[in-house]
This record gives C-alpha cells, sequence and structure tokens, in this order.
C-alpha cells in the first residue's frame, strides 16, 4: 500500500474549516460528478450568487475545487487528487483495524488467555509481529 | 482472513471494518471487556498498550498507556457512551497528557463496535469517525512512526498470505 500524501498543518487547518459548512460540502458533492457553473450552483441555493461565488472561493483557497473561465462562465470542479489524500488517510486506519482485528482472531483462536494473566497486570505479551 | 469487508467514507469521514469470528458473541465480547485481553490487540504494531483503567460501563473511563520501541510513551482515554454486553459499545478514544489526564487540545475519535451472532460465528462491526482532515492527519502523525508502517506492511503480506 502506498503511503497517502501527507497535507500540511496549515493546509489540513484550511481543509477542515472549508468543510466545516453544509453548502459547501454539497458544492463540492455535486461538483465530484463534474465541473459546474457557479450560477448553475447558486440557482441551487437559497442565497445570492455572491454568496455561493464566496463559499466556491474558500473552497478553492485549500484546493479542494478549481476554477476555470469557460466564455462567459466560471466552472467550479473537484480537485480529485485531494479528495484522495482523505481516503489515503483513511486507509493507514484501515490497516490499524485489520492489524487489531487479526490480533483478535488469534487470541480467539485459542491462545490461552481469559482471566489467567490478571496476576500480572503489567506484563503483556509482545504484540511485535 | 477475517476481515470481510471494509468501507472509507472521505465525506462523513468514517472508517467502517465488518469482521466475522468462529467464535460466539460473548467470547468476542470478551475481548473488549477484560483489559487484559484488550491490551493484547489494542496497540498498534511495536506500541503494546497497557490498560491501566478500564471502567466497561455508560460513563465509565478508561486509561491506556502505549510504549514504543525506543521506550516513548503515548496515553490514551476511552469514555464510554453506551456499553449493551455481548451486543453493543459505543465509546470516545482521544488522548491523554503525561498524567494520564484526557488532553483537550487532542483529536477525539468517536467509535462504535456492534456483534452479531449466528450459528456460533460472530460479525464484528466497528464505524470510527473523525471530525476532520486535520484530526486524522494529528492521529496518524502521533500514532504512526516508520517502524510501525514497516511492521504493518509485514503483517499485510502475512494476512494475506
Amino acid at each position: 500500500m502506498d503511503p497517502p500524501q501527507r497535507l500540511r498543518d496549515d493546509d489540513a487547518d484550511a481543509v477542515f474549516r472549508a468543510l466545516a459548512d453544509g453548502t459547501r460540502r454539497d458544492i463540492l458533492r455535486r461538483t465530484l460528478t463534474g465541473p459546474q457553473s457557479i450560477s448553475a450552483l447558486a440557482g441551487r441555493y437559497e442565497m445570492s450568487f455572491a454568496a455561493v461565488q464566496k463559499h466556491v472561493t474558500v473552497l478553492d483557497r485549500c484546493g479542494l475545487v478549481e476554477k476555470q473561465r469557460f466564455g462567459k462562465e466560471q466552472l467550479v470542479s473537484a480537485r480529485v487528487e485531494r479528495i484522495a489524500q482523505a481516503s489515503g488517510l483513511l486507509a493507514e486506519f484501515e490497516r490499524l483495524w485489520r492489524y487489531r482485528v487479526g490480533r483478535i482472531d488469534l487470541l480467539l483462536d485459542g491462545e490461552p488467555s481469559e482471566r489467567a494473566s490478571e496476576e500480572h497486570p503489567s506484563t503483556h505479551p509482545s504484540t511485535d509481529p | 482472513m477475517p476481515v470481510i469487508s471494509t468501507e472509507r467514507d472521505t465525506e462523513a469521514l468514517t472508517l467502517t471494518i465488518v469482521a466475522r469470528f468462529d467464535a460466539p458473541a460473548e467470547r468476542v465480547w470478551q475481548v473488549w471487556e477484560d483489559p487484559r485481553q484488550l491490551e493484547r490487540w489494542w496497540g498498534p504494531p511495536t506500541w503494546p498498550a497497557t490498560f491501566e483503567r478500564h471502567d466497561f460501563v455508560a460513563g465509565g473511563e478508561s486509561r491506556y498507556v502505549m510504549t514504543g520501541p525506543d521506550g516513548t510513551r503515548a496515553g490514551g482515554w476511552w469514555r464510554a457512551i453506551e456499553v449493551r454486553p455481548t451486543e453493543r459499545f459505543e465509546w470516545e478514544d482521544g488522548f491523554a497528557d503525561a498524567d494520564g489526564q484526557p488532553d483537550p487540545s487532542m483529536p477525539v475519535t468517536h467509535a462504535v463496535v456492534t456483534l452479531e451472532e449466528s450459528d456460533g460465528v460472530t460479525t464484528m462491526t466497528t464505524v470510527s469517525t473523525f471530525a476532520s482532515l486535520e484530526q486524522l492527519e494529528q492521529l496518524l502523525a502521533m500514532g504512526m512512526d516508520e517502524g510501525m508502517r514497516e511492521a504493518m506492511g509485514q503483517i499485510d503480506d502475512l494476512l494475506a498470505g
């Protein structure tokens, strides 16, 4: 498995703030399926064009979407590789859980356990592979 | 391979792991309930965990310490939200400071494990929810060093083989 690309701390902060807003999450969701014009997006929310534009700017600044001019229209597209970073981070946790599940399986599979080790609470078997 | 499916939701930032064990739910529950069993699997590779407190009732708290290969100690805490024996455990998992006290400046993970038994086989589903990408980053930066990644890779190979 490839290690995910790391987000720098301040980048991650900006991503977090951007995704903390429901409208911005919704905009991102729509742009994932294909580029959307700002005016088309603006038609979907009960807020001004300028307000929607502002939300897009926040998403743009932290790199979750990019804007391209197409004639008179500004098109907004999700930056899929950025979102892939989130997936990469979750993947690392997935590996940890796969490891844990493997350990539980060994434990259930007959390693003497029950409460036998209770007399020595400070010692524990090595979890090294 | 006890893991039967996993799901990463990059939008909600949740990770779901479904595993199946050839054991009754009562037995699988013990690996959560008994701190001596819990510490045999909770700590990541090369970071064994020791549970110093494990108050496994709703509202109860746990304290654990993980020790890295170079002797570095990392503390953690759990706060049980719901404990329904052999069926469901919901809790918060966070970092503790050097004195073992919950560190409010560090991220908290929300998690739920459910057990379902059928014909002596137990399906265990764990759902971890992270508050933000920032939190995920922070968790990984704190908890996972190179050695651990390497060890984890070896385990992947082992389990795949």
